[in-house]
């Protein structure tokens, strides 16, 4: 079922955390619109700290806050609140350990043609680089609500990565969303589509497409790209033979690059690649367009799958 | 409470350590360190509302040290006040120690890390709202190097401390004039400084930042003026209390001799003598 945009969904869920507990504030950079924070900072005005275009104060009053027992989440979007603000992520929050959200908002591609200014394709790879902050890029609408709860409890920094296209349903009820825990949408036994955020339905996508010719593809919804879950991408090399990752970011340090070491380091060499954007200037576009451009599609995925079965047959022989 | 005597000879013994600290190590900003550490003093033993066995009691004062580059100073003093054993200091910048080049707060009494320069007025910033938000009375002060003044984030800070009349907030400036390259005036003119902040909405007082008396005076009078952020301008010499490091962009960060040190711990035994010879 189409659900709404995860960025709603957060809003939401924050809404009602903090409606329910003084201490769960909102920190904005005249964002609170793009943040869909609009209807919070009317109900709650006592609980949302407006620092007006200062993504730098963001960071830094948010980890001043959290020290004094605050609930903070730090909403921005994440071009950004993940390159302005980096030094105040590393040392005000992360390595200064006061337990702030930073909530990247409009991720990836997601502002689609207002250009490269606008784009984050980076930040996954330089948060990883830094110590203590877990990094979340939610599928759907229920993966959004349990990121934004574990976030507002959560000791230790966290990283919430939110594009702002209506998402379908991805997760089923029944499971568990855990963090750090891989979630397996679909079984298959010929290749594993590991996928994150706004990228997941296109993997569900081609799993039912390669399905219509005859190869089983498991889909994993890696929610969690920080700590990354070994286990399932071993799994997946040891139980699918082959392994493909999909990521709205560059190729550079995402999670395909994570998944990559994880399977190099256990000496697994199965059939590997990674669906992510290339180290250019992005073509212009929406967010579908360039998606189109780079091969994050159904048909993208299919055919990168046909050919890593046709180099695994070549190697057999 | 120490007199006001005390409290100055208390200035040269911290002078003294901090000097023996960084020949130890081997490493340290003697000149900023010299500067700061009159306001250390009055902080620590006349101003702020904490103590080792309250640094989890939620109305406790905090103290951020933005230019955590002086962190030999504020080692000295916390040592002194007794946060942890005097002893420990002897770890400094050694292998697997907590004791390292900037504030963290694996140290006892530290409330925030820092290091990078144009750091701590925001969080200070952070800290004084959430005081504001929660009706506690504790207040936030923080030391800011005026060569760290170049950074904008400093700025961006000043901003909101005025928006949210923050009078809780005590900004401190260690305005020795002099940073790493030469004298701020000529690597990235700061003047008039005391009217910028005024014009960014805080109440600025100017003190001499070496002088004690003076120190306690305006820091017990905090804040200088109802629903705004005070700014206390301390204007102080860089390599405070010894002859040959004072007002030299040179001893930025220039580890003293064997020599030297002698040189320095004498004078500042010539001065204590003095101070406690005079009536």
């Amino acid at each position: 079922m189409m659900g709404k945009p995860n960025l709603d969904v957060f809003a939401e869920t924050l809404l009602e955390l903090a409606s329910a507990d003084r201490d769960v504030l909102a920190v904005t950079s005249d964002s609170r619109g793009s943040g869909r924070l609009t209807g919070f900072g009317q109900r709650l005005p006592e609980q949302i700290v407006e620092t007006g275009i200062a993504e730098q104060n963001v960071i830094g009053i948010a980890a001043g806050l959290a020290s004094a027992g605050k609930k903070v989440f730090a909403v921005s979007p994440a071009c950004f609140i993940t390159a302005r603000s980096l030094e105040q992520i590393k040392n005000d929050v992360c390595y200064s350990d006061h337990p702030v959200t930073v909530v990247g908002i409009s991720a990836g591609v997601s502002y689609g043609a207002l250009g490269a200014t606008h784009h984050s394709l980076h930040d996954c790879a330089v948060l990883r680089a830094i110590h203590n902050i877990t990094i979340l890029a939610p599928a759907d609408n229920l993966e959004t609500r349990e990121a934004v709860k574990y976030a507002c409890c959560a000791e230790h920094p966290v990283y919430i990565r939110l594009g702002k296209a209506a998402m379908p349903d991805v997760h089923p009820e029944q499971e568990p969303f855990v963090v750090g825990r891989a979630a397996r949408l679909r079984e298959g036994r010929d290749v594993t589509l590991i996928a994150t955020g706004e990228t997941v339905p296109v993997a569900l996508g081609a799993a039912e497409a390669l399905a219509q010719r005859g190869t089983s593809a498991r889909v994993l919804s890696m929610h969690t790209v920080k700590p990354l879950d070994e286990a399932a991408v071993l799994a997946a090399a040891d139980e699918t033979g082959a392994v493909v990752t999909l990521e709205e970011h560059s190729v550079y340090g995402g999670l395909g690059e994570a998944c990559a070491a994880v399977l190099m380091r256990a000496g697994r060499c199965v059939p590997f690649d990674i669906l992510a954007f290339p180290d250019e200037a992005l073509v212009a576009g929406s967010q579908r367009e360039i998606f189109a451009h780079y091969g994050l599609t159904v048909e993208g995925v299919a055919h990168t799958v046909s050919r890593l079965q046709q180099r695994r047959a070549l190697r057999a022989d | 409470m120490l007199t006001d005597k005390e409290l100055k000879v208390k200035s040269l013994v911290y002078r003294a350590s901090t000097l023996q600290l960084i020949v130890r190590a081997g490493a340290g900003h003697t000149g900023g360190d010299l500067s700061l550490i009159d306001i250390l003093n009055v902080l620590y033993n006349r101003v702020l509302r904490v103590a080792p066995d309250r640094m989890a009691d939620p109305d406790r004062d905090r103290y951020v040290q933005s230019k955590g580059h002086c962190v030999e100073a504020l080692y000295t003093v916390l040592a002194d006040r007794g946060f942890f054993p005097a002893e420990e200091l002897e770890t400094l910048g050694r292998y697997g120690s907590h004791f390292i080049g900037h504030p963290t707060r694996a140290v006892p009494g530290i409330e925030h890390n820092t290091g990078a320069l144009g750091h701590g007025l925001a969080v200070a910033v952070g800290m004084a709202l959430a005081a504001r938000m929660d009706g506690r009375p504790y207040r936030v002060f923080t030391v800011l190097g005026d060569g760290e003044l170049d950074e904008g984030s400093n700025w961006e800070a000043s901003l909101a401390a005025a928006h949210y009349r923050l009078d809780n907030l005590v900004v401190i400036i260690d305005r020795n004039g002099l940073q790493i390259t030469g004298p701020t005036e000529q690597v990235n003119g700061l003047e008039p400084l005391g009217e910028k902040f005024r014009a960014f909405g805080y109440a600025v007082r100017q003190v001499d930042g070496n002088d004690v008396v003076a120190l306690s005076s305006a820091l017990e009078s905090v804040p200088f003026e109802a629903g705004k952020p005070s700014l206390l301008m301390a204007h102080t010499v860089k390599g405070k209390g010894v002859s040959f490091m004072e007002n030299q962009a040179g001893w930025h960060h220039r580890v003293p001799t064997a020599e030297e040190l002698q040189q320095a711990l004498g004078e500042l035994a010539a001065a204590r003598r003095a101070l406690e010879e005079a009536q």
